[in-house]
């Protein structure tokens, strides 16, 4: 195995048809470099995702209000109607697995922003009205200053607390937005603070771009009486968040005379579920990405054993020279079952480590990059683990034998005096 | 040495049969020294072939060293081959991109004798054949004469008791022929047995018996005593 005479056969047999060697054995790197880099960006763009929304808190739900689509109590199917103030209160003493329960309002529907001034400069951002424990459920780094807080609630403080975009646009860089003013639709509202989200789930606009006014204050300024736009809740620990998610609808649905089977009207988004589909969705990729990249490493494969029956074509004079002065088949079987896996071995090795080292560099570049949050891609840490590169590593070996096995038996098909004649 | 009776081999091509050797009798002791000549496409190489284990025949019944060669599978075959005969070809049949040394200790590897060792029998080999400055040269680098000297330090590096050798001096001229032929009866007179193809008749001259095939069969058997007189005969044809 380890005679320097057989690794001498085999560079030589590969040294004599250099062209073909390089290009079956490209057809082994490019399969393996394919399988590698799409394996790779597959995890790489879970990872983006999952860091994406992994800080978010994965037992949490959300709901809001559409019209009701089914008649009830003397109401006609259609009906506008809104959550309440007095929900949460309710929801937190009918429903004890409730964790967090926190109202979210915004100014105009569903992403008009409401246009900012500050001296010359301005802008148009989203406003959304928050509660101090928002910020439990999707979390945020607080930059500068803090955010939201019970006496801001208490005592709807005409505050604010801006995002990364904001404070761009209406800050010069080097300026302490904090104690500086803002005049929001008319009003004008001290900057508390300035955070960056953690995470990639956006309600009702990216964060970056939006202002938080302490829910009360929302509420009084822009008269909006007791309404609540949105609900974010997360279940206690070892609660599953769909248990919560179904009772909340269906006490909410009591309390503002809802048909129960009115699937419309209180509408909701499950993290826990969408992460599970969101997993699915990469078990796919993950699938796809093996059935193909085993598809390219196949050809290659196939090109070795191709490129193999060649060299043994060419050779069947030495090799009926070696079995005259002595060669068992076995030697032969050997020798030429080896070359195959020297061939897609170190082709395949070189293919891994390009393709992790291709990896490697994108990783870098992504984190050199200047990070803002929001421009992050969904894309982070692509990389292959230790298992597929092994079972990659095997799987090329495996095959080279298999790539071996055609051109070794044709080898000794041929007796070995036919072979002699060979001129 | 070697026992054969009532040979028979025939090459089948497509709905052709070519019966070449028509039940062939033939014996050689150990020690002998014998070169088989006849017209061409007499069946020399086909016999030699069937003396090497190269090719299986027929009918008939072949005897080597005592034991019946028949119907061997190809790994004994080869293994049989290794230790008991040595091939010379007339094309020398070195491997090309082996230099001298590691051509002549080709044989040994199959017997998993240690590189170092097998290269160490090589260069002695070659050194008794006076090629030891050339053992790390290429075969491309030799001339002719010196191929088939490898040739026969390869044949004889694991010490078999036969020697084959189809037309060794086919590729040869005459000096150099004759000088391959002083080798071969140096190794005859150590005790090996040794059998060459060959149309020449000064070559077959130099052998101490002389077979000549006829249609299949053996025609002709002159023993050493008689050579003068072939030699005489063959002058005056
Ligand atoms: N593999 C083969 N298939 C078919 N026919 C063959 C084969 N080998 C030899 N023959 C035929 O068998 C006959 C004997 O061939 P062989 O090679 O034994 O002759 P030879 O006596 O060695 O001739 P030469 O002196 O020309 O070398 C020839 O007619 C040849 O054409
Ligand atoms: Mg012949």
């Amino acid at each position: 195995m380890f005679d320097i005479d057989r690794w001498n056969e085999i560079w030589n047999a590969l040294a004599k048809n250099k062209v073909r060697s390089l290009l079956t054995a490209f057809g082994v790197f490019w399969g393996i470099f394919m399988l590698i880099v799409m394996a790779g960006s597959g995890k790489g763009l879970q990872n983006g995702v999952s860091e994406g929304i992994a800080k978010f808190a994965a037992n949490s739900a959300f709901f809001w209000a559409e019209q009701t689509s089914e008649p009830y109590k003397g109401f006609k199917r259609g009906r506008n109607w809104h959550m309440d103030s007095e929900d949460l209160q309710y929801l937190r003493d009918k429903i004890p697995e409730i964790e967090y329960i926190t109202p979210k309002n915004f100014t105009g529907r569903w992403g008009n922003g409401s246009n900012v001034i500050r001296g010359k400069k301005n802008g148009s951002f989203n406003v959304k009205g928050d509660y101090p424990d928002y910020v439990k459920i999707d979390p945020a780094t607080v930059l500068k200053g803090r955010w939201i807080n019970d006496l801001d609630i208490r005592d709807k403080r005409k505050v604010c607390v801006i995002g990364e975009k904001v404070f761009e646009s209406l800050f010069d860089p080097k300026e302490d937005p904090l104690g500086q003013y803002l005049k929001i639709s008319g009003v004008y509202y001290q900057v508390v603070g300035l955070i960056r989200a953690e995470t990639q789930i956006n309600i009702n606009g990216r964060t970056e771009e939006s202002i938080s006014l302490p829910f009360t204050t929302m509420l009084q300024t822009y008269n909006m009486g007791n309404q609540v736009h949105f609900l974010a809740i997360t279940a206690k620990k070892g609660v599953p968040v769909s248990v919560v998610e179904d009772k909340v609808k269906e006490f909410i649905k009591k309390k503002h005379s809802i048909a129960p089977t009115d699937m419309q009207a209180l509408n909701s988004v499950n993290i826990e579920k969408e992460f599970k589909q969101m997993s699915g969705l990469f078990l796919g990729i993950q699938i796809l990405t093996w059935i193909v990249g085993i598809g390219t490493l196949m050809a290659g494969v196939i090109g070795v054993s191709n490129i193999m029956l060649v060299i043994i074509k060419e050779r069947t004079k030495e090799i009926g020279v070696q079995r005259a002065i002595g060669a068992t088949p076995r030697t032969i079987i050997g020798q030429i079952m080896l070359e195959s896996v020297v061939l897609t071995t170190v082709a395949g090795y070189i293919g891994l480590s390009m393709g992790v080292g291709l990896l490697e560099l994108v990783n870098r570049i992504i984190e050199n990059a200047p990070t803002k949050s929001g421009d992050r891609a969904f894309f982070a840490h692509p990389e292959v683990s230790l298992t597929v590169a092994v079972s990659a590593l095997i799987i090329l070996i495996i095959a080279g034998l298999f790539a071996g096995m055609i051109p070794a038996s044709r080898a000794i098909q041929i007796k070995p005096i036919d072979a002699l004649r060979e001129e | 040495m070697i026992q054969i009776e009532n040979l028979h081999k025939s090459y089948v091509m497509g709905h052709n049969s070519l019966h070449v050797l028509k039940g062939l009798e033939l014996g050689i002791e150990e020690g002998e020294f014998v070169s088989i000549m006849g017209s061409s496409g007499s069946g020399k190489s086909t016999l030699l072939n069937i003396l090497g284990i190269l090719d299986d025949y027929d009918k008939g019944t072949y005897y080597l060293g005592g034991k019946l060669i028949q119907g061997l599978n190809e790994t004994k075959a080869a293994m049989t081959r290794n230790k008991m005969i040595g091939f010379i070809f007339q094309s020398f049949n070195l491997i090309s991109f082996k230099n001298a040394m590691e051509n002549v200790a080709l044989p040994l590897y199959y017997q998993k004798v240690s590189r170092k060792r097998r290269n160490q029998i090589a260069l002695e080999y070659l050194d008794r054949l006076g090629l030891k400055d050339w053992a790390h040269h290429l075969p491309s680098e030799l001339s002719g004469g010196q191929k088939q000297r490898v040739a026969i330090a390869r044949a004889l590096i694991s010490q078999p008791q036969i020697i084959l050798a189809d037309e060794p001096t086919g590729a040869l001229d005459s000096t150099t022929s004759f000088e391959v032929m002083e080798i071969l009866k140096e190794i005859n007179d150590q005790g090996k047995t040794v059998i060459i193809v060959t149309h020449e008749h000064d070559i077959a001259a130099m052998t101490k018996k002389i077979i000549r095939l006829k249609d299949g069969v053996i025609e002709e058997v002159i023993k050493n005593g008689e050579l003068q007189l072939f030699k005489d005969r063959v002058r005056t044809e």
